[in-house]
């Protein structure tokens, strides 16, 4: 059976164009492309100043002596409690640990709460109890804090922005622009087990998993490291967008060629089998407990013993190098020895067909 | 004897098979994969780099997002709108462009668009709502269609009188054989694609391979499938036979999973079909029975009236067909990238163009 007009066939044709530019979706939100690109168009433009153009995801204001580091996070996780961890642990590791990556030792924190009309009392008591254990572990204090409730349907249980300071001494430069050719790149663990915990936690999948989120406030390790590797250049925890996201992020600062080797990246069997069958790509789904630390190649492996040594890095590994490429770019030596491009999650990642 | 899936990722088969296929190339050869699942999974593992340079691959139309015609994707915007409906989706089709919109467009203006991993969860959405109508759009291949339609048969045995299905299911075999019969066909071998056999069996692929004398190989999705699947198809170019083999016979067998056929033929039967990007193609398809009518979206919602707006900006129909590469196009990473689909072999995570976009520096420059 041929085809009855080869002119169809011939003039074959494509959709339209649509950009997404006048009405907010999930994208936005991802944390790739299209939340860089609304930041570029949106805030960037109208509160331009030398800290927020930095684009690290902590603000540096020189002073004296030192540097403060600001850093500001919104925490939405649906559902609010998950393996391993809640919204409560999840709004101070987070907001801590963007801090501590710049080097800067986390000191006070303040929390905003948007509580949905009707929400138990005694869960938001669960949450706040675990937000006191959180910053008992950092060793930060929470010193201000405002509460707003909406009516039912207007937000889902609740939301909790938190914001932080740190200081950072004149002794280190770290930053996301740090990375040099001949550096080597550490992860501190497995990848996208925060991210397919509360996924699984939702129970849209059918799926039980024994898979716990792996949130953590990381000040302690990089205080370790840091202490015993000055020379580190650049640590980052690859959060929304995973491991992908924030390498290229990096490669973009430090105009570098990032290169990863597939087989060395650590995953557990049970997050990456769930990643296949989703069609997930484990380099782009959410840690809330992993460090990325590039670093000189000499002090690779004394940086990894001290991970192996501590609670949040017994999975550790050496992933793959800064190259002198032609390109800022991310590239990762595939399993079989070919070599792909990790590029900047597009959209909203979404679950394939078949 | 059991494998595990590591076994078809091992470096050093994979590398014995590659020695193997460089030994026995002697000529160019055009090769044709028609699974948007296997054109990731090469993309993904680097492999074209690896094979032979007088090989060629050439990405087959084997992407349900990509082909699943505009006026679906319009009248699925349409539905999804009513306050009544609640709409639900695999998710990739959420950012295919439909003629002004796409589904994530009415979403965020208030549209309850779900999405799914699963009919079955759209059926269990219409128990839980019995007020709202649930509507799944039951698009795919031969690989989505005894799920699809196993939740019509469900809504029937439940007596659920709000669920109903948006059908545009498509088949291989045709699209095959519309490619191969194009004047401007370059496919010498196909690679079939492996999950769709799993459903149908390759006895339908007989006589194609001998009406056209092309090899075709049943081929899975891991590297050691691929590349064997590649050797199978050249070894039989090299030698002159064009006949059906199967190199993934731990899922495939000759005449499929029966009971997934029988629940196919229970509720569908074969109907002419629009390919997005390619057109119609004569009994392509299946649509629903005269027996589940009253499932049917189409029938229960008035979607007359809808204008499609196909604009010619992008060369998905050729990609499809194996034509042209994507960074061929001359939109490729420049107006067209997965944020800014044009087309949708952009949008899918199977589709042609988002896997050259993602893993090949191709067109970059």
């Amino acid at each position: 059976m041929a085809l009855q007009d080869q002119s169809i066939f011939e003039n074959a044709s494509c959709p339209i164009l649509l950009p997404h530019d006048s009405r907010i979706v999930m994208g936005h939100g991802s944390g790739g492309r299209m939340t860089r690109d609304l930041i570029r168009q949106v805030f960037l433009p109208l509160f331009s100043n030398p800290a927020l153009d930095a684009a690290n995801d902590f603000a540096s204001i020189p002073s004296q002596d030192g540097e403060l580091i600001i850093s500001t996070d919104n925490h939405i996780v649906s559902p609010l409690f998950f393996p391993g961890g809640d919204i409560g642990r999840l709004a101070i590791c987070g907001t801590v640990n963007d801090i501590a990556v710049s080097g800067a030792k986390p000191l006070y924190l303040t929390a905003g709460f948007i509580i949905e009309e009707g929400f138990l009392i005694e869960e938001l008591a669960r949450i706040v109890s675990s937000m006191k254990s959180a910053l008992e572990e950092s060793g930060v204090l929470m010193v201000a804090g405002d509460t707003k409730v909406v009516e039912k349907g207007k937000a889902d249980g609740v939301f909790i922005n938190t914001t932080g300071v740190g200081w950072r001494s004149n002794n280190f430069i770290i930053g996301g622009a740090n990375a040099r050719p001949g550096d080597a790149v550490l992860i501190s663990g497995t990848l996208a087990d925060h991210g397919i915990a509360v996924l699984s936690a939702r129970g849209e999948l059918a799926l039980e998993s024994s898979i716990q989120s792996d949130v953590a406030p990381l000040n302690g390790l990089i205080d370790t490291l840091l202490h015993t590797l000055p020379e580190i250049h650049v640590f980052r925890d690859p959060t929304r967008g995973g491991l992908a996201t924030t390498l290229n992020e990096i490669a973009h600062q430090s105009h570098v060629e990032i290169v990863l080797d597939e087989k060395t990246i650590p995953l557990s069997l049970p997050v990456k089998t769930c990643c296949e069958m989703l069609g997930f790509d484990p380099l782009y789904v959410a840690n809330e407990g992993k460090l990325v630390i590039i670093l000189p190649e000499k002090d690779a492996n004394a940086a990894l013993d001290i991970l192996k040594r501590h609670k949040y890095g017994s999975q550790a590994a050496s992933i793959g190098s800064i190259t002198y490429g032609k390109k800022t770019r991310v590239l990762l030596k595939t399993l079989i020895g070919g070599t792909r491009i990790l590029d900047l999650l597009s959209g909203e990642m979404l679950p394939r067909i078949c | 004897m059991t494998f595990s899936q590591d076994d078809f990722r091992d470096s050093s088969l994979v590398k014995t098979a590659l020695d193997e296929l460089q030994r026995i190339t002697t000529r160019p050869w055009v090769i044709m994969e028609i699974c948007g699942g296997q054109t990731h999974a090469i993309m993904q593992y680097g492999l074209d780099q690896l094979l032979p340079p007088s090989l060629e691959l050439v990405h087959g139309p084997g992407c349900p997002v990509c082909v699943t015609p505009l006026e679906l994707v319009d009248k699925a915007i349409a539905i999804a709108y009513r306050p009544d409906v609640i709409f639900c989706s695999f998710g990739d089709m959420l950012r295919v462009p439909g003629s002004n919109e796409d589904l994530f467009s009415v979403r965020a203006k208030g549209g309850q668009v779900r999405v799914v991993y699963s009919p079955l969860d759209a059926i269990q959405v219409a128990k839980d709502n019995p007020k709202k109508e649930v509507v799944f759009f039951a698009i795919g291949f031969e690989t989505t269609a005894p799920v699809n339609a196993a939740s019509v048969l469900q809504a029937e045995n439940l007596g659920l009188k709000n669920y109903s299905v948006l059908v545009s299911q498509v088949c291989v075999p045709p699209a095959m054989e519309a490619i191969l019969s194009s004047p401007s066909n370059r496919v010498q071998g196909f690679l079939a694609a492996g999950h769709v056999c799993s459903v149908m069996g390759y006895w339908e692929y007989l006589p194609l391979a001998e009406k056209y004398k092309i090899p075709i190989v049943i081929t899975g999705f891991e590297p050691l499938d691929l590349v064997s699947g590649i050797l199978q198809t050249v070894r039989q170019l090299e030698n002159e036979t064009y006949i059906v083999e199967n190199a993934y016979p731990r899922v495939v067998t000759q005449l499929g999973n029966r009971s997934a056929l029988t629940m196919i033929n229970k509720v569908y039967m074969p109907v002419d079909r629009n390919w997005r990007g390619i057109g119609m193609i004569p009994m392509s398809g299946w649509g629903l029975r005269s027996e589940y009518a009253q499932y049917d979206a189409e029938l229960r919602f008035d979607t007359s009236g809808i204008q499609v707006m196909e604009s010619k900006v992008c060369i998905a129909g050729e990609i499809l067909r194996g034509i042209k590469k994507p960074f061929e196009c001359p939109a490729f990473r420049v107006e067209c990238n997965p944020s800014r689909p044009l087309g949708a072999p952009m949008v899918s995570s199977e589709g042609a163009c988002s896997a050259y976009y993602r893993y090949s520096s191709e067109g970059s420059d």
